[in-house]
């Protein structure tokens, strides 16, 4: 086993740099990936593999290894699965484009990335895959350099997660400091000794790591901005895989989760919070990849939610339905990007189901499954979270993912209609040449959409389905008391689920299909909240205003002091000292000097002329090295002595 | 008198350094101007041969001179890592020194006595012989830093090197008379004795503490006593940069920990809570201010001041109240290993800005290095290695350098203070990535591709690879530089 992964590692390295090949080397990790499947299948029993011994010294020991139990097959197969299909597309879709090898690199590093990240069988090697994934995200976020956009949204998604995993480091030392190995299955097995107050403080560590990396509130902003790489890169990271990681550790660690509640219901809380803010967000975005962006967070909040109220299981199923139907709707936005040179904004599309009706069939497929329209695959999976909600009596998690849904269908029938039916908005100059995409990617869409159809049946039936039996040895919550619901009220529920669902879908055709000036007039009558939407709540600026912008002004300010300041400042009162057997008014005029110097060198580069140099300069670095020793000492005497130098 | 032969072997690789140096310096008026690369050949020899004598000789403890001097593994380890890193200096300023015209031989034989310095720097244990050893070292590098004798940043650099360094010499060697007056002696080992003896409550012990850590600090340009540096650094020419951000900086640390550990062992308490204070402003300082820097050298410099925070974290750890013998240690060994990785990864960004030149100029603002990945793929590749290392992304050394650290901290109760090193960590990500963004998310302007150029020669190359290999190798697999580290790690008292 260990040979076979190591093999197709080491296979995929050593095709990085021939990047034409790279989706071949995918697909035959994703072959791998299968037979590990079928043999956790035949044995769901954890195995570790040990590649080599990585960190020893002390009492740390850390292995580089992988564990393989049905958790990690399941996250493996979409992992490849999915990126195996995106791979190929992508093939067709950056055909032509001005550094495609480069692409292919950045992709597979990402792969190798992300199956360290779900196959480690330690938080160490967790955290690399982590770190690896968000460096990858970062590269391929600013792919198209020559945007500034694009390269202003690489840096804050790096630095937004480098917040997270902060978190997640720290999550990592305590837990090393309370278990002495960083091994999972020791580690988790040993989670009886903690206190509670240890283990929730852990979990909510994990839970800012979590939070970082799959873009919940508040750490969530970075995702749409995004979407300033390719779509397939959209599709592949910022949808399918590298956002579930968060969802994925949750899992993992869900024994701690359940010894700590509070950290629960913070996770349940985010989770629900997200899911809605994110859907109102959603609502009036006017670009097509931006609507999904914001549908992708509200959805990751759903997995959240089913995390904080102990349905893992379902959580996963959500996580795989999600990247089957998500990974589908960005690559057909993809299609219909490309097939309208490269316009984005659904304002000036429409009408576009006859043109390229492979992409409409399953974009359609893609909608109809996030939607929650039974039985296609967001169906299962959504009414589960919900369920769960409901009969755990989370009442309100439960009024909150009700209320998402609707949001959910009503936008993405919406960015529909407004994309595909209609009067076409087309400039006519692209209008000529709209074409349907190349079989290259049109194939894998369609394998997408067969998946977003089908994909729900693993979890057939509620509860009981194939998925279920097949994650119960690792997500099972611990202490859960299997409570039995009555059959009439799963089906209330699902009842209650497919009319919201309904109820989205009816009310935007008739906003969008049957009086198509409705939309228009609402954004006037509700002009306040349409705004504060449009506008994402002005939670960007708000992070500008309180972190970002002081952050550098104190740089600036501290640098301008090192330079300026402390010269300017002090040489006026060395030349004071020096000059005082001279009289009053010349001491005067050089502090005044020196006053207007401050001033004057407000422009630290002009500061930097060395010709105003001066060996004065040297004192006064001196001078703060005396003031400094002073203070020190200063302390330490009153510290120690009780009394004071002065 | 005569001095007993064994004590000479003991520091023989010492001896051997400064006779390459004398060597050199009388070579040097007699050699053709075309053979002088030869000179350096025979530094770097006489390196290779001390490195291999070094590393023999570990594992044993053996004092000389009367219990002034000792060889112990800690002093052996920070012995091999000041040989690499000399070596790397002096291979990077044979293609350097050339672009600059400045290749005068000399240079490396100022190379070789501020080495010997940094040697007797680790290896005194006697305040009065660490003062010489820092002095010689500090002497060297004020006349290195003047190289550029051309120019006006360099010798403003050096003088104002000189003059700072002197003051901080100045306040040390106060510092020493004092303790000399409390404990009748200079040796570490009787002032540590007449530190237990007499606590702190004498002033006279404190205040030759308080002095002895200033004087070090200035060395390792921890805040408030960082002023110099990124004036100095930017002026001087960027292989003695390169030199002071990495050897002076480790050996600094190596004898500040032994004084601190060995001579005020019986004040830990004390003297960790003021470094403590130190190591928060270094942080909080040398990140944010690294933010707003336009110009490579001055922003490594502060970069340089951050990581200089990171590893008081492990002094303060060293000397927390209540921590156990093998916590503190871990502490001491943590920094051991941090700097170690330090130095491999500042190495080679300097080295990047010393071979990247724009005109007859040295590339050293942020925007020379604009599209550098469009021209040149493989030196954007390797400084983005590089910046990655720095803000500590795995799977790169710089990692597993940050990791060792904090976990010390957290394992010694200090769980905030691990805390606020992860914050600051993230914000060094926004100032290295940006040199990554600037590489390849901008296009060059069609006057800069004329103007940049690689100056990359054969021994630049090499050392490169040694950065890189430094990089790569202990990120995947930092086992063994692990080991080595804690097992040499200071014995605590």
């Amino acid at each position: 086993m260990a040979v076979l992964i190591n093999g197709f590692l080491g296979h995929k390295y050593s095709h990085d740099l021939a990047g034409r090949i790279a989706f071949g080397s995918v697909g035959l990790s994703f072959l791998c990936a299968l037979t590990v499947f079928m043999g956790v299948m035949a044995d769901p029993t954890p195995r570790e593999v040990i590649a080599y011994s990585w960190i020893f010294g002390g009492d740390l020991h850390v292995n580089l290894g992988f564990l393989i139990d049905p958790l990690s097959a399941v996250m493996l197969m979409v992992v490849t699965g999915v990126g195996f299909l995106i791979h190929v597309y992508s093939v067709g879709y950056m055909h032509g484009e001005e550094g495609f090898t480069r692409f292919f690199v950045y992709m597979n590093l990402f792969m190798v990335s992300m199956l360290l990240l779900v196959m480690g069988n330690n938080y160490l090697v967790l955290f690399i895959g982590w770190e690896g994934v968000g460096l990858c995200s970062y590269l391929l976020i600013g792919y198209y350099f020559h945007k500034v956009s694009a390269a202003k949204a690489a840096t804050k998604a790096f630095v937004v997660n480098r917040i997270g995993d902060a978190g997640f480091l720290l999550a990592i030392f305590l837990m090393f400091v309370n278990f002495k190995t960083l091994d999972y299955t020791k580690a988790l097995a040993n989670v009886g000794q903690l206190s509670t107050e240890m283990a929730t403080a852990i979990a909510l560590c994990l839970l800012v790591g979590a939070i970082g990396k799959s873009a919940q509130i508040p750490l969530y902003t970075w995702l749409p901005d995004a979407m300033e790489g390719p779509t397939p890169v959209s599709a592949l990271i910022h949808a399918a895989t590298m956002v579930t990681a968060g969802v994925y550790m949750v899992v993992r660690n869900h024994v701690l989760f359940d010894m700590a509640p509070v950290a629960m219901a913070t996770v349940g809380i985010i989770g629900g919070l997200t899911a809605l803010f994110a859907a109102t967000i959603g609502l009036v975005q006017n670009d097509i990849k931006r609507v999904l962006a914001y549908s992708t967070v509200s959805q990751l909040g759903y997995m959240f939610l089913a995390c904080g109220v102990g349905a893992y299981t379902a959580a996963i199923f959500h996580l795989v339905t999600h990247a089957f139907f998500k990974a589908l709707l960005f690559l057909s936005a993809g299609a219909v990007i490309h097939s309208l040179n490269g316009e984005q904004d659904i304002r000036k599309m429409g009408g576009l189901s006859k043109k390229i009706p492979i992409t409409y069939k399953v974009f359609l497929i893609g909608t109809l499954a996030i939607a929650g329209i039974p039985p296609l695959a967001g169906f299962w999976s959504k009414d589960e979270i919900m369920a769960h909600a409901f009969v755990n009596h989370y009442y309100v998690l439960y009024l909150f993912a009700a209320i998402g849904a609707f949001l959910t269908s009503f936008y993405m029938f919406r960015l529909t209609y407004l994309t595909f039916y209609g009067q076409s908005r087309v400039d006519p100059e692209v209008d000529k040449h709209i074409h349907e995409s190349p079989p290259m990617m049109t194939v894998p869409l369609m394998v997408l959409a067969g998946l977003a159809i089908l994909g729900g049946f693993m979890g057939v039936p509620p509860e009981h389905g194939w998925l279920h039996g097949f994650l119960a040895s690792v997500a099972t919550p611990l202490g859960a008391v299997p409570h039995e619901v009555s059959m009439g009220t799963l089906m209330g529920l699902m009842a209650v689920a497919i009319s919201i669902a309904l109820g989205g879908w009816g009310l935007a055709h008739y906003m969008y299909s049957v009086k198509p000036g409705m939309a228009d007039e609402w954004s006037e009558r509700y002009a306040g909240a349409y705004r504060t939407f449009l506008n994402k709540y002005w939670v960007d600026e708000l992070y500008d205003a309180i972190i970002v912008e002081p952050c550098k002004r104190l740089g600036q300010i501290w640098d301008w002091f090192d330079q300026n300041v402390i010269d300017r400042f002090i040489r006026g009162i060395g030349h004071g000292a020096d000059a005082s057997g001279a009289g009053i008014t010349w001491t005067e005029k050089h502090v005044i000097y020196a006053g207007l110097n401050v001033v004057g060198y407000a422009n630290h580069l002009l500061a930097w002329s060395w010709r105003k140099l001066q060996t004065g300069m040297v004192h006064h670095y001196a001078a703060v090295i005396v003031i400094g020793l002073f203070i020190l000492v200063h302390f330490l005497f009153v510290w120690l002595l009780g009394t004071s130098v002065l | 008198m005569s001095i007993p032969l064994a004590d000479l072997v003991t520091i023989l690789p010492e001896c051997l350094v400064v006779l390459a140096a004398c060597v050199l310096f009388v070579l040097d008026p007699v050699m053709p101007a075309s053979k002088k690369d030869f000179l350096a050949w025979m530094c770097v020899g006489t390196l290779v041969v001390c490195f291999f004598i070094t590393a023999a000789g570990m594992g044993e403890k053996t004092f000389a001179f009367s219990n002034l001097v000792v060889v112990d593994s800690y002093a052996s380890f920070w012995k091999l890592l000041l040989y690499v890193v000399s070596g790397m200096t002096i291979l990077l300023s044979i293609g350097y020194l050339k672009e600059e015209r400045i290749d005068l031989a000399e240079f490396y034989g100022f190379i070789m006595l501020s080495l010997t310095g940094m040697m007797i720097m680790v290896s005194g244990s006697d305040l009065l012989v660490i003062y010489l050893g820092i002095e010689l070292m500090s002497i060297s590098l004020y006349i290195m830093c003047g190289f550029k004798r051309f120019e006006a940043k360099s010798i403003e650099a050096s003088a104002k090197y000189f003059i700072l360094g002197a003051f901080s010499s100045g306040l040390l060697l106060y510092g020493i008379s004092l303790i000399f007056g409390a404990a009748g002696s200079t040796q570490l080992v009787e002032i540590a004795a007449a530190v237990n003896a007499r606590g702190l409550d004498d002033p006279l012990v404190l205040i030759a503490m308080m002095l002895i850590i200033v004087g070090f600090a200035f060395k390792v340009a921890a805040v408030p006593f960082h002023m110099w540096t990124p004036d100095v650094y930017q002026g001087a020419p960027t292989t003695v940069t390169a030199f002071m951000a990495v050897a002076s900086k480790a050996a600094s640390f190596a004898a500040f920990l032994r004084v601190l550990l060995e001579g005020f062992g019986g004040v830990k308490p004390n003297w960790s809570g003021l470094i403590l204070g130190m190591c928060i402003l270094t942080l909080i300082l040398g990140n944010i201010v690294a933010i707003v820097q336009t110009n490579i050298k001055r922003m490594l410099a502060y970069s340089s001041i951050a990581h200089a925070g990171y590893a008081l974290i492990g002094v303060v750890v060293a000397g927390w109240m209540g921590t156990g013998a093998g916590v503190a240690s871990a502490g001491v060994s943590s920094i051991m290993l941090y700097l170690a990785i330090y130095s491999f990864m500042t190495m080679g960004a300097f080295a990047m800005v010393a071979i990247l030149r724009r005109g007859g100029l040295e590339g050293e603002e942020l925007d020379d290095f604009t599209g550098l990945a469009k021209r040149h793929k493989g030196a954007a590749f390797l400084m983005m290695l590089f910046m990655i290392s720095l803000a500590g992304i795995p799977p790169t050394a710089g990692f597993i350098g940050k990791f060792y650290l904090f976990m010390a901290a957290v394992n010694a109760g200090l769980t905030w203070l691990a805390v606020v090193g992860l914050v600051f960590a993230a914000v060094s990500a926004f100032y290295y990535l940006r040199v990554v963004m600037v590489m390849y998310m901008r296009e060059p302007s069609s006057e800069q591709e004329l103007e940049t150029r690689l100056a990359l020669s054969p021994t630049a190359m090499v050392v490169l690879a040694f950065a890189v290999a430094g990089v790569v190798f202990l990120g995947v697999y930092p086992g063994p530089l692990v080991s080595i580290a804690t097992s040499s790690a200071l014995p605590l008292p």
